[in-house]
């Protein structure tokens, strides 16, 4: 099973179940599934193209227009944003929420590889309970720790911190990605820390040596997806975070909502847009990764 | 989730099992061994006691108390739990977040199904479409896509004049309790990118050979997809089905940010977290927080349940699947 590396799309036979017999019929069928993806297509990047074309639109025209593109663009909804929300700028909302997911990325790289290893190269006792355990909190609902965990945080005055919102994160609690990692790293040649471990290399040398290098797909991929759930997170910085000037950008929004709302309906609807491309731009560079990566969670499960 | 049984099953065969009867040597391994399992899953050790299992036992604890985060709590028993089966608003939010998980997930999860099918049938333009259909997935929960939601669901908006067009509502969704909550279920559904990558990986996995011998035997298409493809993707489908039907129980920032963080209008959107929030973070009711968290568990729990349950009867493992 190779879907991290992609490499399961690029062998098989050219057609798939139910191909045509004729030339013609052939060309009927492929047609009609021309017209039938792009409908779909249409539906999924209408709300997408709208936000574009929104918000080059004076306010008052966002929500009645049905034109996707707007006759005379203008830029004001943009410009407008440089003034910031509540005397805060932008850039102070975009930094903590690049912050909080760059924070992230590191905490879920390290803490889930050195479990993930675990998991798959060291033969220990209680490993397969702990799997199970790791597996099971998998499917718990969040909910369940949230009041516990915010009562504790409070206790220790870490509320209107990042420290609950990371701490998590360094502790390797997103089971998604120890999974993945888990996945991966059992897939890599046995024969190569075999070796390694006959040459005497400790467990430590050949995590660092020979499985992370050999893991970089499966990184990256929750590298990337990591970053994008810290950066579209709403309900963790809604309950830890209640200073303005902590606010990391989908707290920002709200607030711009709150304070200016129908009034500067064109900016907020350009604040989405500028919050939005971050995740898109991720998505256009690396979508072969999150893709298959995805799809390889279902495989096995 | 058969991952747990496949590990145990692989372990075996490389490493003969430590014998009573192996040299001192062999054990002292064994013990450098679980020492490095256990260092290299400290991380994870600590995480899970701190942040999962401890909280947890709290919350329990909780659960039968009267707590508003500044007193200690107060041991009540079960009044949490009768208050809460006596509350309007608790059934409300049962109401609404059951017709949500009911309505929503089936028809993501066709949508999802039946966009794979088609897109299995050439791999020409594939990539493109799998990527096209995958994005809404990594933006849906954003607060932009909330506030574009509402937009696109007020009164007068593109949905709203397409229906009067049509002739049979007038008005958005977003400010109409009756139909609100379609609005969430549109947004969810918009999101089928997700299981039908997974649904196509799956399907890459069915051996073509069967469809050759079963088009041998004069099976159509629809014979086909029933009694090879269906079967094949069973797995996949179980997996879908239980991880969409366990986050959607669990939606919150979309209704929250749809709604207006008000979760209406008159509780129409008034899901089981974004009432569960209300009643710990704005109303400091830990107490009763925590009794409706164990309730969504318990529910999710039974659910589960019930698919594992129910997985003997229509999902096919493959004997040699690894």
């Amino acid at each position: 099973m190779s879907g991290i590396t992609g490499k399961a799309f690029g062998s098989g036979a050219a057609t798939a179940p139910g191909r045509a017999r004729t030339p013609g019929r052939k060309r009927t069928g492929s047609l009609a599934w021309h017209v039938g993806a792009l409908l779909v297509l249409a539906v999924v990047l209408y709300p997408v193209l709208w936000v574009l074309g929104a918000s080059f639109k004076p306010s008052r025209e966002i929500i009645g227009s049905l034109d996707l593109f707007p006759t005379s663009p203008i830029l004001a909804n943009f410009k407008g944003l440089a003034d910031g929300i509540a005397d805060i700028s932008i850039a102070t909302f975009f930094q903590n929420s690049l912050f909080y997911a760059l924070g992230s990325v590191v905490g879920i790289l390290i803490s889930c590889s050195l479990t993930a290893y675990a998991f798959a190269k060291i033969r220990f006792a209680g490993r397969n309970l702990l799997f199970s355990l790791m597996i099971g909190t998998l499917l718990l609902p969040y909910h369940v720790l949230l009041i516990p965990q915010y009562v504790m945080f409070q206790k220790l005055e870490l509320v209107n911190t990042y420290v609950p919102l990371l701490i998590g994160k360094y502790l390797a609690t997103e089971a998604f990605f120890v999974f993945l990692m888990v996945q991966f790293m059992r897939n890599l040649p046995r024969e190569l820390d075999e070796a390694a471990r006959l040459d005497g290399c400790g467990h430590l040398r050949i995590y660092w040596s020979i499985v992370l290098p050999l893991c970089r797909p499966a990184l990256i991929t929750s590298a990337i997806f990591t970053f994008i759930n810290a950066w579209n997170d709403f309900m963790g910085p809604l309950i830890y975070l209640n200073e303005p000037g902590k606010y990391t950008v989908s707290l920002g929004m709200m607030m711009f909502r709150d304070q200016e709302g129908v009034a500067n309906y064109g900016g907020m609807i350009a604040m989405s847009l500028v919050a939005l491309l971050p995740v898109l731009l991720f998505f256009l560079a690396f979508q072969r990764y999150l893709i298959d990566g995805m799809a390889t969670s279902g495989l096995k499960g | 989730m058969g991952t747990a049984v496949t590990l145990v099953k692989d372990s075996p065969p490389d490493a003969p099992r430590t014998r009573p009867a192996a040299p001192a040597a062999e054990r002292r391994r064994g013990r450098r061994e679980n020492l490095a399992g256990y260092l290299f899953m400290s991380p994870w050790i600590a995480g899970f006691l701190l942040l999962t299992a401890g909280p947890m036992a709290a919350s329990l604890y909780f659960a039968f108390t009267d707590y508003n985060l500044f007193d200690s709590p107060r041991w009540i028993g079960f009044d949490n739990f009768t208050t809460m089966f006596d509350d309007p608003r608790w059934q409300k939010s049962v109401e609404v977040t059951a017709k949500y998980v009911v309505i929503g997930t089936p028809l993501k999860l066709l949508l999802a199904l039946g966009v794979a099918l088609l897109l299995a049938q050439s791999r020409r333009g594939q990539a493109f479409y799998r990527a096209a259909f995958y994005a809404p997935s990594l933006i849906g929960a954003s607060v932009s896509v909330g506030f574009v939601w509402r937009a696109l669901f007020s009164d007068d908006a593109v949905v709203d004049r397409t229906q009067s067009f049509l002739g049979f509502h007038a008005g958005g969704w977003v400010g109409d309790p009756d139909w609100v909550l379609y609005s969430l279920v549109a947004l969810t559904v918009w999101q089928f990118g997700a299981p039908m990558v997974i649904f196509l990986a799956g399907l890459k996995q069915v051996p073509r050979e069967l469809y050759e011998a079963a088009e041998v035997d004069g099976a159509g298409p629809l014979r086909r997809f029933w009694s090879i493809t269906l079967p094949m993707i069973s797995p996949v489908l179980f997996f879908n089905v239980l991880l969409e039907t366990i986050h959607s129980f669990q939606i919150f920032g979309s209704a929250y940010v749809v709604s207006n963080t008000t979760c209406g209008p008159a509780d129409a959107t008034l899901v089981y977290t974004c009432y569960l929030y209300q009643k710990g973070f704005k109303e400091s009711q830990m107490g009763f927080a925590s009794a409706m968290a164990w309730m969504l568990l318990l529910a999710v729990a039974l659910v589960t349940a019930v698919l594992f349950w129910s997985q003997k009867r229509w999902v096919h493992y493959e004997e040699d699947a690894r």
